[in-house]
């Protein structure tokens, strides 16, 4: 990895928004991580949209003459404790965790990217104090500010996204405000401030566009660390809701017949695995390919 | 220095009165109180006015604020909501198991971390770094509920060296929680040493790459003593930052492992609180994590700048 330096431009460089983006997609498939990532994440993309055209059973339909049974011609992963085919809810088991992080992480990325924006540029006695702010909400333990909500007000999607989306954006208020620091002293800035622009102009025209490279990186953390989240809290018994097919609720429930259907676990364990490690490798990719230096981030 | 110092500890304060008032406003804001947790069902009429009034909770928030935070600043962090027990000695034992827990992990992980970050960066690029990096990403991605499975199929079921679960009840002396914390550790293990260990390469990487560096090695100076007397000194001083951060994670994050082990630690109590909807004990853990946090962290600030030879030199030459 080089020497971090998030204000370098961008190295793919083009006209339009459309060619700048192939244009690090290109860049990205040129690492071995990149590709291998992205592979991954595009396959789990389209096994998500398509898997319901294309599972042979119904996700909810129960079979008493097949609990817990062996992987099979006619059901290759095997049953579940209530008789339902595994390979069907392996199938459809990341749509709810895709949908969830699907709007939440972009809602987490605009809101906490924007507040950063705005307050590395203001700096002050505001910064001052959202700053203690941001620090105070990073200090709580992610499952206990999240669960306590979830608890709360119920454990439907209209309650887990805007939650995962606020405390999801806290720290990217961090990292937007530490790469608007690189820019703002800058001479364009300067000039855009003596050419009479405002903030909103200046934040939206020069900043925003030189800080998308540490921001698309702190997206694509998010988006894992928003994915793990949500599969925890389904594992723990407070995100997807039963019997929706999902794959740390499929986890939890086969961990306790582990020792006699172990195919019960395998599904939906590796299938989870190979998603986060495909979105951690495409982020670590993107890094490399924008320049950014993302080995000192933190958790939420 | 002094006033650096100074206001690092002055922050930290702010920060911890910030989560306090966090804490107990969210409390607030949310619906219900500690005496509609207590009653259930029966929360209506009189029942409810004569708890309320027991518990002294119409009284204006501000006030009770002051109550708590006073409170707390001495150790006494209240009663819990269903059994009117004393939440500091609740938590006593919790906050121990929690400790020992973390203490395990950080004495297996940290030394492990950073020899591979150390090795993985010299060797930068090589297969031994593509190796050690790759592991990293699969260790560090992969949740820790699935590493926890696979470990407890493996060593508790198949192999039966280890027990798969921890069965001591929380106030049972130390060593009643081995060998079952052997496997918790593992996973934290995992997980913890791939953060360290990226942070770590990365370090290495750009310190190597310094002018001081090629210049040592241009000069001739032996490699070795490149290595352990220049190289990294500096390269390890980010690592403090890491390590306290993991230090933070272990003690208040770990409640999927406490609960797939059945380890009665802080984060299983955080669960059960939240799902009993306890709400003086929520408030008492998310307290003490959070100081715990901003200590931590404020400890490794600290050090850093102790240790940092670039600050040393330029307060030497100030003075």
């Amino acid at each position: 990895m080089t020497a971090p330096d998030a204000s370098a431009p961008v190295p793919p460089r083009g006209n339009s928004r459309t060619r700048r983006a192939w244009l690090v997609v290109r860049a990205m498939l040129r690492e071995p991580a990149g590709w291998f990532g992205l592979s991954l994440v595009a396959a789990h993309l389209l096994l998500a949209i398509f898997a319901p055209l294309l599972v042979p059973y119904n996700a909810t339909a129960m079979d008493a003459g097949a609990i817990l049974g062996e992987p099979s011609m006619a059901h290759p992963l095997g049953t579940d404790h209530l008789g339902r085919d595994i390979l069907t809810r392996t199938m459809l088991g990341g749509r709810e965790a895709l949908i969830v992080t699907g709007i939440g992480t972009p809602a987490a990325l605009i809101w906490g990217g924007l507040l950063g924006i705005f307050t590395g540029l203001v700096g002050g006695r505001f910064d001052e104090v959202l700053m203690r702010v941001v620090d105070a909400f990073l200090s709580l333990p992610w499952i206990l500010k999240l669960l306590v909500l979830v608890v709360t007000f119920g454990t439907t999607n209209a309650v887990l996204i805007p939650t995962l989306a606020f405390f999801f954006g806290i720290p990217v208020i961090r990292v937007a405000r530490a790469a608007t620091h690189e820019v703002v002293a800058r001479d364009f800035i300067q000039a855009a401030r003596a050419r009479g622009h405002g903030r909103a102009s200046i934040m939206m025209r020069e900043l925003l566009p030189n800080v998308t490279g540490p921001l698309m990186v702190e997206g694509a953390m998010r988006w894992s660390w928003m994915l793990l989240a949500f599969s925890s809290l389904s594992f723990l018994g407070f995100g997807a809701t039963p019997p929706t097919p999902d794959w740390g609720l499929m986890i939890s429930d086969g961990r306790l017949y582990m020792t006699v259907a172990l195919w019960g676990v395998l599904g939906p364990m590796v299938a989870l695995a190979s998603l986060i490690i495909g979105i951690n490798l495409v982020a670590d990719a993107l890094a490399i390919v924008m320049r950014v230096d993302h080995s000192r981030r933190d958790e939420i | 220095m002094t006033r650096m110092i100074l206001r690092r500890l002055l922050l930290g304060a702010v920060t911890v009165w910030l989560v306090s008032v966090i804490i107990f406003a969210g409390v607030e804001i949310l619906p219900g109180d500690a005496c509609t947790a207590f009653l259930e069902r029966e929360a209506k009429g009189q029942l409810l006015a004569n708890c309320r009034a027991d518990l002294g909770l119409e009284r204006p928030a501000a006030l009770r604020y002051l109550d708590w935070a006073w409170g707390a600043l001495q150790g006494d962090l209240g009663v819990s909501a269903d059994g009117q027990e004393s939440i500091a000695s609740l938590v006593g034992s919790r906050l121990r198991n929690s400790a020992l827990l973390a203490a395990c992990a950080l004495a297996v992980g940290v030394p492990m971390a950073i020899v591979q970050g150390v090795i993985a960066g010299l060797r930068c690029d090589g297969p031994l770094d593509y190796g050690i990096s790759s592991l990293a990403i699969v260790s560090m991605t992969i949740p820790e509920f699935v590493s926890a499975t696979v470990l407890i199929l493996v060593f508790s079921v198949w192999l039966g060296w280890v027990p798969g679960i921890v069965v001591a009840p929380a106030d049972y002396p130390v060593s009643a929680f081995f060998p079952g914390i052997i496997l918790p550790v593992a996973v934290l293990t995992l997980l913890m040493v791939a953060h360290i260990l990226r942070m770590v390469r990365a370090s290495v990487i750009e310190v190597m790459a310094s002018d001081y560096v090629q210049m040592a090695l241009l000069r001739g100076v032996p490699y070795r003593r490149i290595v352990w007397k220049h190289a990294l000194p500096n390269a390890l001083l980010p690592a403090i930052n890491v390590v306290a951060l993991t230090v933070a994670w272990l003690l208040g994050g770990v409640v999927v492992v406490e609960v797939v082990f059945n380890y009665p630690g802080l984060g299983r109590m955080t669960i059960d609180a939240i799902s009993d909807r306890d709400l003086p004990v929520v408030q008492a853990i998310a307290l003490i994590v959070a100081s715990a946090y901003v200590g931590v962290n404020l400890l490794a600030d600290l050090l850093s700048l102790v240790l940092n030879p670039r600050l040393r030199t330029h307060t030497a030459r100030r003075a």
